[in-house]
């Protein structure tokens, strides 16, 4: 039993995200590894080489270089014929593309799985993370998009795949890419960083984010999120925004300043090694969470941190 | 143009829900629900297209137990035209939904269907996806920014990274992302002329639908339990911990 995974890239480079599910595949059957762009040549090297990858299938045509759901779904669900489990991580590429694959299939579709317990039966979040399912199912083909947070990233290297041309669909012409604005940022990316330094609407303006929270994040090497309160604020870009509706992360290392730890927001985040709070509200439901917390006024507390910290690292 | 909405009820989002003793399912017995809170923006957006000109007709569709119609009288309120309930004691997954809704989107046959992007109980993000593939019609997914134009919708969508902008033949299909817009609060003369609006009531039969579960639930299990560690007095002793005790820095 064989799974096809779709690699998320934007035809330079393969997204790490990926790697994940690859380690989560890795459990049901060999991987292959669907490499659908234009001019994506060094992406289909790159996944050749990750350890575990069985094969890659590569498909060029213009049509799919701005991965939209309604090229590569159909050039999925006509490959789908060899595969019983179709895979993508839940990155916004894996949600958007994958429930298409699903319908076409008339296939059903689990969300967000945690874990593999075996080829029929997975584990997935409901309820924004306070209660875990657990289904079962014989379906001929089940689609799948895997929570990267749970499984480790799969090795870059090691392996030696080989790479198949594959044929493409035509063009659907059904929707057209007109613009892509990405957040510049010298910082790691949210969902793979190993720290991760967060704010929320205590800080009160975005001005008072950045002058808080970026000498935090340098010291430790951070990336920077934000609860939805924040966000809406406009205290930091939308895809800061960490929690149930935003990005899940799990670093070794979660520093909340000022964040009460709504459901909303601690469904993306509960699962960090080492969880940090800081809050002048001694009964904030962070602190239920929280390995370590300081009761206190993050305008104070912060500043102090960046400097113990420039002592030790 | 016509515009379709469709929308869930679920546990109100400020409830915190527990799993059963016999972990079949969590407890909803007795919570507070309401309308899934990315299905209100759809409706908030279907109304101001309305309202700005650009859409002449909303129909808000329901598929569910009887206490859907609850969930319609609210999209009513908030400005729709008129309302359909599948109404059904199956839980319903996301598949099934689409299904229906495609059966009614091509009796309907709307130019935009808006949706939220996911049910904050099921948390799956796949309905309108599937819709959309069931339909042959084009789908931006997670919208930030909704424009008509001629014969097209432009929409920006969330992604990773920030943010993009597609246009897309129509009839399409949207879904909502939080930062659409801002849904009204409804009125109480709203409500109660929403009463008096059409509410169509069908069954999974009338559509041919077949509601049978593809997955089945075994389990459904509390999270893994972090308990409350220490609090600290410092900044200097934090840095302590954090070095000695918990070596993550």
């Amino acid at each position: 039993m064989s799974v096809l995974i779709i690699a998320e890239h934007d035809n330079q480079q393969l997204n790490p995200a990926t790697l994940h599910a690859v380690t989560a595949a890795a459990k049901l059957g060999e991987v292959h590894v669907l490499v659908a762009g234009s001019g994506a040549a060094a992406v289909a090297d790159a996944v050749k080489q990750v350890a575990g990858v069985g094969k890659v299938l590569r498909a060029e045509a213009a049509h799919y270089a701005e991965g939209l759901a309604e090229e590569l779904a159909p050039l999925v669900a006509r490959l789908a014929t060899d595969y019983r489990y179709i895979a993508a991580t839940a990155t916004a590429f894996g949600k958007n593309l994958l429930p298409r694959v699903a319908a076409l299939l008339d296939a059903p579709q689990v969300s967000d799985l945690t874990e593999v317990v075996d080829g029929q039966t997975f584990v997935r979040p409901i309820y924004a993370g306070n209660a875990f399912e657990t289904v079962q199912s014989d379906a001929e083909k089940l689609v799948l998009t895997v929570r990267a947070t749970a499984f480790d990233a799969a090795a870059a290297s090691g392996g030696n795949a080989e790479v198949l041309e594959t044929e493409a669909t035509p063009a659907q012409n059904l929707s057209r890419f007109v613009s892509r604005e990405l957040t510049q940022s010298e910082r790691p990316e949210l969902t793979q960083a190993k720290i991760v330094v967060s704010g929320g609407r205590a800080l009160g303006s975005a001005e008072k984010f950045n002058e808080v929270l970026t000498p935090l994040a340098d010291v430790l090497g951070a990336a920077i999120g934000a609860t939805r309160a924040a966000v809406d604020a406009e205290y930091a870009p939308n895809d800061a925004q960490v929690g149930q509706t935003g990005k899940v992360v799990a670093p070794q290392l979660y520093i909340a300043a000022g964040i009460s730890g709504a459901i909303q927001h601690t469904a993306g985040m509960q699962d960090s090694k080492v969880i940090v709070a800081i809050n002048k509200d001694p009964e904030a439901p962070i602190f239920n969470i929280a390995d370590y917390g300081i009761v206190g006024d993050l305008f104070e507390v912060v500043p102090q941190l960046v400097g113990e910290l420039k002592k030790v690292v | 143009m016509k515009a379709l909405v469709a929308v869930k009820r679920v546990v109100d989002y400020n409830v915190k829900v527990r799993v059963k003793a016999d972990g079949s399912d969590v407890d909803i017995g007795n919570v507070k629900m309401s309308m899934n809170p990315f299905d209100e923006i759809a409706v908030e957006e279907a109304v101001r297209l309305k309202e700005a000109g650009k859409v002449s007709e909303i129909v808000a569709v329901s598929l569910g137990e009887k206490k859907c119609e609850e969930t319609l009288r609210t999209a009513l309120a908030m400005g729709a035209d008129r309302a359909i309930h599948v109404e059904t004691d199956a839980k319903l997954e996301p598949l099934a939904v689409a299904k229906m809704l495609k059966t009614i989107a091509d009796k309907e046959q709307p130019q935009l269907l808006l949706l939220g992007k996911q049910a904050i109980d099921d948390d799956a993000n796949q309905t309108a996806q599937m819709l959309a593939a069931l339909l042959n019609a084009p789908q931006a997914t997670f919208a930030s920014k909704v424009s008509i134009g001629d014969g097209e919708v432009t929409v920006s969508r969330e992604i990773d990274g920030g943010e993009e902008t597609l246009a897309l033949k129509l009839p399409a299909v949207i879904s909502t992302d939080l930062r659409l817009n801002e849904p009204r609060f409804v009125k109480l003369p709203n409500i109660m002329a929403a009463k008096k609006k059409p509410l169509e009531k069908l069954t999974p039969a009338d559509l041919g639908a077949d509601t049978a579960a593809r997955l089945r639930v075994v389990k459904v299990s509390e999270p893994k339990a972090r308990q409350a560690g220490v609090k600290v007095a410092d900044a200097a002793e934090l840095v302590a911990k954090l070095k000695n005790e918990a070596k993550v820095i």
